[in-house]
């Protein structure tokens, strides 16, 4: 007879792992993915290519060789780091710059922290950043979407970075969204400029449904950013609509989508609990848009997402679950 | 309507009750029995035979070892052939009276009849004298010796009696099949203890995943209830699927909308709550005169090509029971006595059942192999699962750090081990290992603070005397 | 211009000036008076914090020290008696030598020993797994294997043999701090004087089962049997609960319990020579027939005026 096995309660487990929860995060971006790649083309594909290889490549050498014990790298978290992004950078980005922002997404925001569930920011966001104030000539240089595998793009300005430059020269913002021809339709299903996660809410959306679907992420952080957002926005725009823009072109522009679905979510880096969730993503979205409407920069959600990544520790330390029986 | 469950929590494995069609079929009686004096929850029963007594089944074997202790009878007729440590099913020595089965003589007075009997005594003393005598526990998983849950301190008034139907752990049915092979006993059961108690509503609660035993008690309940005015307000109650829907505070909450706060008791919130099976066995001792000498259990798993619900004598080896349920398979790689969220990995095949035994679960290493352990990814899903409400990933870091106030203040204590934090974690933490440990150390340095507390207390008390 | 400079100096000056006053008059209204011996204690402390004494690091011990009237009850198992010696002298106590002691492993229930009948899958935790059942093997008192003595040493002096299965203590490590003596659900651990030259024996078994039962499940089990205890000539042995148990305070360490042990339970260790079983079993045979010979001698002896009595009686 073979020998018993023997261990606590309880004795079945959950399907749940870790790689399937990345997998199911994979899964939920290849619609936006395949977009952008139908809309940038082989430059988009090689942006991603980069990042991911970047990422896991980094993870395994820093966890072998460093760390010295076993690798992570089999649960898909540092390719959903890579996918991630690859997706908040232009298509025009040269491929060692992806690979700078990769390096300071694992190895410094990650790993430095201690690897997967230790780390306080959300890697590619701080990679993004990163990149972002240290090659801003590249991060900027924005290519407006010539169809499938178009090769002869033309750069051009993306919605938000077109608002701020015309409000600095001083016209309203429905003259620039006029001469612009940003309509809320091409937002929605990806015509205009920006990085790939930027380009169609549409195909994020429906990533977002997955991941509800499959039970991966509670919408608690995602419907918060985006009441945040457009309440505030309601209320600046109803007081002046030549200065501010409105509710909807603030959700469908910019990181917006993204951010709010993908990257907010991310369990490491946001709040445990759904009221601490929901005050987390109040932040998000009220930091966005006085950094859109107020900052220096077109756009603000990766700046709201790191500031409030800090805060989250506080948040789990404020919230608490309600525990049984006890008032 | 949506049905109720409770409030915080809780998580869906798939229930598994491949055994539901199955009858309950009485085990022959083995060759040899082990009777352990310590059944139940609280001082080891003390053996009242000597080896080489005859012995006949029903017969006290052992007598209460303190207030919260319980009558152990024999559950065979024979010779007893030793008394002293055997091991259990964990491997650990136990007291044990070790009975040679000879024919199946009874003690006088109990009816071995299958007739129903539905009028029974005023005298709650009566019914009480014949539940403690009977050996009676709860069957529900804990063990508790039934007459001191049905005697409530002075002062608390129980307001609802809930009779657990729930059998949320997956795999087991043997209370399905209570419901639907002795309604009428459970219900009796039920009208019994809710005359002890003097309460005048009683609740049996059944996960809707078992709509035949809905349907099923409904009807008894309405058929008994037309005939006695005894059996009046007993309702069935269909609840949500759910697990750990039987666990007695969820029940509770999810019966009463009412929450036992941490530390107290059900019956502060005017809740008792008992086992189908108890109230079965309320039935057999009160109408029937028959100690708790055997019980019901399941016999399944996924690799058995036969599953079976079997009427087993107290004390039959597991080994034993397998071997009649058609032997180990070769695919077996772990057997447990219970259920597969709380039950017990059993490491000694050779160990007998005793009162609490619900169920013989035989499980295949791909299904109960544990994954290997990775890091914690913050996910949360834990404390949406933990149907206590705690945060089972911070009680995890805080008993590796040896944090025994932080435990406290972070309510291990209230802990019910029901196994879903570990069950829902994607990263395979040993969640509940380690945080049950955590949990024995908080309810260390609660019962030392208790009993300094009382210490303090009685010298005041002394010293106000001596004054 | 150089108003500006004068104006800057002269603020910063008085500045500084008034806050070193409210922070002097901060330091005195809070100041710890505390006695400066604890300071010359804790220096000379090994400074492991590892709570073998009882305390919660070196400095409670030396609080505790400075605290108590004599150094009875307070003693730093890891710096010994060189660091008492120095304690004493700073406090002016006298220092009662104390022989130095090590942790001793009494369990061996190797992988051939005591082969194993289950297979743990839990977290690896002597602490869970004692707490969930007997263990893998048919020995409910033996040794799990999932170190958390090696975790709970801080001086490295404790490791799992991958061989055995079972800790080792490395003697030159070991400080007898007891932190794995209180980790050990099995409670197998114990401190035992180290002996001269590290001579030193104990029985390496815990297994309370009778004879057969524990015989069946370890090779190497103390049986219980008794013939060490019989043999021993300074009362050192006790059988308690089926188990042998050597006093190391009465061992004369002769080694006849080891000749005579018929698993092989009792262990002697660092003795230059390895034991002559048969050499020693034939001395003490000796001794007890001599022993018995010299009782018989004494009843005939006792019997004897009898005899004579009788014999008077008779030509009487």
């Amino acid at each position: 007879m073979n020998k018993l096995l023997v261990s606590p309660s309880p004795h079945l487990h959950s399907d749940l792992s870790t790689k399937r929860l990345m997998r199911d995060v994979v899964i939920a971006l290849l619609p936006a993915i395949a977009v952008s790649v139908v809309f940038y083309g082989w430059k988009e594909l090689l942006v991603l290519a980069v990042s991911v290889l970047s990422c896991v490549c980094i993870e395994y050498l820093i966890t072998k060789y460093m760390l010295k014990r076993p690798g992570t790298v089999g649960d898909l978290s540092a390719v959903v780091t890579g996918l991630l992004l690859a997706m908040n950078l232009p298509s025009t980005t040269p491929w060692w710059v992806v690979f700078m922002g990769a390096l300071f997404a694992i190895g410094v925001t990650k790993m430095t922290f201690g690897g997967l569930g230790q780390n306080v920011f959300n890697p590619a966001i701080a990679g993004r950043v990163f990149l972002l104030v240290s090659f801003p000539t590249y991060m900027t240089r924005w290519e407006m979407p010539k169809g499938l595998f178009g090769v002869d793009a033309v750069s051009g300005a993306t919605p938000l970075g077109a608002i701020k430059e015309g409000l600095l020269q001083g016209a309203s913002v429905p003259d620039i969204m006029s001469a612009g021809g940003y309509s809320y339709g091409s937002m929605l299903f990806a015509n205009l400029g920006g990085s790939a996660g930027e380009i169609s809410a549409i195909a994020l959306l429906i990533g977002f449904v997955y991941l509800l679907v499959r039970k991966v992420i509670k919408p608690h952080i995602t419907l918060s950013i985006w009441g945040t957002v457009a309440l505030v926005s309601l209320i600046f725009w109803l007081c002046d609509p030549s200065r501010f823009t409105n509710p909807l072109f603030n959700l469908l522009t910019g990181g917006m989508i993204l951010g709010s679905c993908f990257m907010a979510t991310d369990y490491v880096t946001s709040p445990m609990t759904e009221k601490g969730g929901i005050l987390f993503g109040v932040g998000i979205g009220f930091i966005t848009l006085m950094i859109r409407y107020f900052g220096s920069y077109p756009e603000g959600m990766s700046f709201a997402i790191l500031i409030m990544n800090a805060f989250v520790p506080l948040i789990n330390n404020w919230f608490h679950h309600k525990k049984y029986g006890r008032a | 309507m949506s049905k109720r469950t409770f409030s915080i929590g809780g998580i869906h494995p798939h229930d598994s009750k491949i055994s539901r069609e199955c009858a309950i079929e009485t085990l022959p009686v083995p060759p040899v029995v082990y009777v352990s004096v310590s059944q139940h929850i609280g001082a080891p029963a003390k053996p009242v035979v000597a080896v080489g007594d005859k012995v006949k089944a029903g017969q006290v074997v052992a007598e209460p070892g303190g207030f919260v202790s319980a009558f152990i009878h024999s559950p065979v007729s024979g010779t007893v052939k030793s008394v002293g440590p055997r091991k259990d099913l964990s491997g650990n020595n136990q007291n044990t009276i070790e009975i040679a089965v000879e024919g199946d003589e009874w003690v006088e007075g109990v009816d071995l009849s299958p007739e129903i009997v539905t009028g029974f005594p005023d005298d709650n003393s009566v019914i009480m004298d014949k539940i403690r005598q009977g050996g009676i526990v709860g069957l529900g998983g804990a063990t508790f010796p039934t007459q001191v849950k049905l005697a409530p301190p002075p002062g608390k008034k129980c307001e609802m009696l809930i009779i657990n139907g729930c059998e949320c752990e997956p795999y087991l049915t043997c209370n399905y099949r209570y419901m639907l092979e002795r309604a009428e006993q459970v219900v009796i059961g039920t009208a019994i203890i809710k005359q002890v108690l003097g309460v005048g509503k009683a609740t049996i609660a059944i996960e809707d995943n078992k709509p035949e035993d809905i349907a099923h008690m409904e009807k008894v309940v309405a058929g008994l209830a037309a005939s006695s005015a005894k059996y009046a307000g007993i309702s069935v109650m269909a609840m949500q699927t759910k697990y750990p829907e039987g666990g007695e505070k969820q029940l509770i909450d999810a019966v009463m909308h009412r929450q036992v706060r941490s530390g107290g008791l059900p019956i502060d919130v005017g809740a008792v709550v008992q086992n189908v099976a108890t109230a079965f066995a309320v039935y057999e001792a009160v109408q029937k005169n028959k100690p708790l000498v055997s019980n019901t259990m399941t016999v399944t798993g996924d690799c058995l090509p036969v599953q079976h619900n079997y009427e087993v004598r107290i004390g039959t080896p597991i080994s034993y029971i397998i071997e009649k349920a058609g032997g180990l398979p070769e695919a077996a790689a772990k057997v447990i006595s219970g259920g597969p969220m709380m039950g017990k990995a059993v490491s000694n095949l050779d160990a007998a059942t005793v009162k609490g035994t619900s169920g013989i679960l035989i499980l295949t290493e791909e299904q109960t192999r544990r994954a290997p352990e990775t890091h914690c990814i913050r996910c949360g899903k834990c404390s949406d699962a933990c149907p206590m409400g705690l945060e089972p990933f911070l009680l995890f870091r805080l008993t590796k750090a040896d944090m025994v106030p932080e435990l406290e203040d972070n309510a291990a204590q209230d802990c019910i081990e029901c196994g879903c934090c570990l069950y829902s974690c994607p990263a395979h933490l040993p969640l509940l290992d380690i945080i049950r440990t955590g949990k024995q150390q908080v309810m260390g340095v609660i019962r030392a603070r208790a009993a300094a507390a009382k210490a303090a207390a009685e010298a005041a008390k002394a010293s106000q005397v001596a004054k | 211009m150089s108003t500006t400079i004068i104006w800057t100096i002269a603020i910063i000056s008085v500045l500084g000036m008034l806050l070193a006053c409210v922070l002097w008059l901060i330091a005195e209204k809070f100041k710890v008076v505390e006695d400066p011996r604890i300071d010359e204690v804790e220096k000379v402390m090994p400074g492991a914090n590892c709570g073998g004494c009882g305390f919660a690091g070196c400095r409670a011990f030396a609080e505790a020290a400075v605290k108590a009237p004599d150094l009875d009850n307070n003693y730093c198992p890891v710096g010994g008696s060189d660091v008492m010696a120095k304690v004493a002298s700073i406090l002016g106590y006298e220092v009662k030598a104390k022989a130095p002691q090590v942790a001793v492993v009494r369990c061996n229930g190797s992988c051939s020993n005591r082969p194993s009948v289950n297979v743990y899958d839990g977290v690896k935790s002597c602490k869970v797994k004692a707490s969930l059942y007997s263990g893998d093997t048919g020995c409910a008192f033996g040794c799990l294997g999932c170190g958390d003595c090696v975790a709970a040493c801080r001086f490295g002096a404790l490791s799992m043999d991958p061989a055995t299965g079972l800790p080792v203590v490395d003697e030159e490590k070991c400080t007898a701090c007891g932190s794995c003596v209180k980790v050990c659900p099995k409670h197998l651990i114990e401190l035992r004087n180290k002996g001269p030259r590290g001579m030193r024996m104990y029985v390496s078994c815990m297994n309370q089962d009778k004879g057969p039962a524990a015989k069946k499940a370890c090779a190497a089990a103390c049986i219980g049997c008794g013939i060490c205890a019989k043999t021993c000539t300074h009362d050192a042995i006790v059988i308690e609960n089926n188990v042998a148990y050597i006093d190391f305070t009465k061992c004369k360490l002769c080694r006849e319990c080891e000749a005579m042990c018929p698993t092989g339970a009792i262990h002697a260790v660092n003795f230059p020579k390895p034991l002559d079983k048969e050499a020693v079993k034939a001395r003490i045979a000796e001794r007890n027939r001599k022993a018995r010979e010299a009782a018989a001698a004494a009843a005939a002896q006792a019997a004897a005026p009898e005899t004579a009595k009788e014999n008077k009686e008779e030509t009487k």
